[in-house]
């Protein structure tokens, strides 16, 4: 099989596919940051003892973890639009999408590093006294708060790779101006296999520099 | 005579359909050294852990320096306890627990301040300074800036005792201190124990060991069916137990000594 | 928000759409069977003392899992059929996408679980007079699949969800029917909503199922 591989197309446009990275970039951190506000409210609600609080907020998680992500991007960008009345633009309407799912599986992993605090640590900070924001404050979320790291990492990695479904929408993310420079060039197995390898070049630096962090965090243990 | 430094009047304690502490009336004199022994399910950590309102009693009133904690509604029984009167109550009752509970992510000597900082609101060099104190007592002056984590068992809880003390309580109490502890560790932690009622701190123990108890002890109480089974010195208690129950304990302790 | 919902019309796309649920199946069942099996396989080689195996899974397994599935169905889709000079119809390029990448993520999780089986299980079958294949057949594969059960389980959902993603190679399943439908009848609320309920009655038995192994193996152990 004499294949000749040509990436002259590819280079050329180079820089329409790193604008399609820094947008990839810029949805994925926004979303992080939305989707951990989304994530610390819902968590918030579902460790509350009162029903009323915790039902809707199982709810939104259960649904959200349940359904694909691609049908959120669309309903967001097709469906809200008609039954509000509003037009969305497809950066806001993939930001939504991206920031609710990513909010309902944060919020797990917040309610989860939490409830994994054991028993006596709740104990040995009441028999000193402690009121329950104090509690919290100097003791649970500390520790809490190591044992999140690494499962949150895994979300956002999760997330990151989902921003790609924001092409579906339009958006000028990565695969995108892939998909665009592919129409220009024809020659879908450079642009594709560049654009893997982009990816894997971005996720890989992401949890490298997210284990070093961990390390860092967790050094006491 | 002074008023008891804790008064129990009618306490009992249900989980449920459970009753578990039955009806139990006692005092405490400042100074005194008591050691709770029994068998498991008997109810001893659950009478110890409602001293400092761990847990709530179901019934019946405790008294600290003649002042009942929480208020009576209307009918006898039931008692409602505010947070903030509770909060105060462990501030002066201080606790050692069997599993030390100290928080991992904070150094030895920030686990001993961290009362002193958090709840009574102390500064900074002057929590630091009592908190070593503590810390020289029990024997840990070279492990202050350690973590829980790589300490032993044994040095673990009297970092416990440490944080405990620091507190200045008026009572302390001790849930099992050492049945969490290999053998080898279990020395170290009694010898602090002993320090510390040498000073003549008021102390009550719930223990398993029977020998440490019989020296420690002012009061030895043998708890069975969550009722005060029997009540005596160590000598009475320990070695010429009156009740057939008492005795039957006992025994399973010497059933293979040597 | 005077907007009124058209029930007639989701009672009467309901047809289309479980056509589409059909398709979607036909993908999940046969990505399921074969790309667990084939996971298994992958992780010998990623398990084996030969570098000329373990080395290739090692990168093929980081490949899949960096990288969006989204980019894969499109590369398998466009960029494969290059390479072999064979045209891929959207089912079966996405079908080859799916599978590969639940091959990938599979074997990790038969790693996980052939690590976490101690030592001494081998050496006691060993001791016993067994040959290798026979200890993995009756030994080991049948606790590594009582222990890794959750971790297929949730397999088994993400392959699920994925599949929405075929939508984008124009594959006629349900997302793809439930985008057709939504865009024909200029009422993407109904339509992308019965298609999100839909696929949550699919899918939420799984995660139900997930949760209560999990529950009952914390208790056992």
């Amino acid at each position: 099989m004499s294949y000749h591989w040509d990436f002259s197309g590819v280079w050329s446009r180079w820089d329409l596919l790193l604008a399609g990275l820094i947008n990839t970039i810029k949805i994925a951190g926004i979303s992080i940051v939305f989707g951990v506000i989304v994530g610390l409210i819902l968590a918030f609600l579902k460790l509350s003892p009162r029903r009323f609080l915790s039902a809707p907020a199982t709810v939104f998680i259960e649904f959200y973890r349940n359904t694909p992500p691609i049908i959120h991007f669309f309903w967001f960008y097709y469906a809200l639009p008609v039954l509000a009345n509003v037009s969305l633009d497809p950066f806001v309407a993939a930001v939504l999408a991206l920031s609710t799912q990513s909010g309902a599986f944060y919020a797990e992993v917040f309610r989860g590093g939490i409830i994994s605090i054991e028993k006596g640590q709740w104990e040995g900070a009441r028999a000193l006294g402690m009121r329950h924001s104090q509690m919290m404050r100097r003791i649970i979320l500390p520790q809490a708060m190591a044992r999140m790291f690494a499962p949150f990492v895994e979300r956002s990695f999760e997330l990151t790779k989902t921003t790609a479904l924001a092409s579906t929408l339009a958006y000028a993310d990565l695969l995108y101006q892939a998909m665009l420079v592919n129409s220009a060039t024809f020659r879908p197995l450079e642009v594709y296999t560049t654009i893997a390898l982009m990816y894997v070049i971005l996720l890989v630096t992401a949890s490298t520099l997210a284990r070093i962090a961990e390390a860092r965090l967790t050094a006491y243990r | 005579m002074n008023e008891p430094i804790l008064r129990v009047t009618n306490l009992q304690k249900r989980f449920g359909d459970l009753h578990v502490l039955r009806g139990i009336d006692f005092s405490v004199e400042p100074g005194e050294r008591i050691a709770i022994i029994g068998g498991s399910g008997s109810g001893k950590s659950t009478f110890l852990r409602c001293l400092n309102f761990m847990e709530i009693p179901s019934a019946g009133t405790i008294a600290l320096d003649g002042n009942e904690i929480g208020k009576s509604r209307g009918r006898e029984e039931i008692r409602s306890y505010p947070e903030a009167e509770l909060r105060a109550v462990r501030e002066r009752v201080g606790m050692v627990f069997q599993q030390f509970n100290l928080f991992p992510h904070m150094t030895v000597l920030e686990n001993a301040m961290e009362g002193l900082l958090t709840v009574k609101g102390m500064k900074r060099a002057l929590a630091r300074e009592r908190a070593t104190r503590e810390l020289e007592k029990v024997g840990l002056a070279t492990k202050l800036d350690a973590y829980p984590g790589r300490l032993s068992g044994g040095q673990q809880q009297r970092v416990a005792i440490a944080r405990a003390l620091a507190m200045e309580p008026e009572i302390l109490l001790f849930d099992e201190p050492t049945s969490s502890l290999d053998p080898e560790l279990v020395g170290e932690v009694l010898r602090v124990i002993r320090q510390l009622a040498d000073e003549g701190r008021t102390m009550l123990l719930v223990t398993h060991e029977l020998g440490f108890a019989y020296h420690f002890a002012t009061k030895v109480i043998f708890l069975a069916d969550g009722v005060f089974h029997e009540v005596g010195t160590p000598d009475e208690v320990l070695k010429a137990p009156m009740q057939e129950r008492t005795r039957a304990f006992l025994e399973r302790f010497t059933e293979f000594a040597f | 928000m005077d907007y009124q919902i058209d029930f007639d019309l989701i009672f009467r796309s309901l047809p289309v759409l479980l056509r589409g649920l059909l398709v979607t199946i036909e993908l999940w069942v046969p990505t399921v069977l074969i790309g667990l099996t084939a996971g298994f396989l992958l992780s010998l080689a990623r398990l084996s003392k030969s570098a000329t195996l373990r080395l290739p899974s090692l990168f093929y397994i980081e490949l899949f899992r960096d990288t969006p599935v989204l980019i894969q169905l499109i590369w398998f889709f466009y960029a494969f059929p290059i390479i072999i000079g064979v045209q891929l119809s959207p089912f079966v390029a996405a079908l080859l996408g799916l599978t590969l990448n639940t091959s990938a993520y599979s074997a990790e999780i038969f790693r996980g679980g052939m690590q976490s089986i101690a030592q001494g299980q081998w050496e006691g079958a060993r001791a016993l007079g067994m040959r290798r294949s026979k200890i993995l057949q009756r030994i080991i594969l049948p606790q590594v699949f009582k222990r890794m059960l959750p971790a297929f389980t949730n397999r088994i959902i993400e392959i699920a969800k994925m599949s929405s993603l075929a939508s984008v190679l124009s594959v006629h399943e349900l997302m793809y029917q439930g985008r057709l439908l939504s865009s024909t009848y200029y009422r993407p609320f109904e339509i992308l909503t019965t298609v999100a309920f839909i696929y949550f009655v699919l899918i939420y038995p799984g995660t139900w199922l997930s949760a209560r192994l999990e529950r009952r193996m914390a208790e056992k152990a």
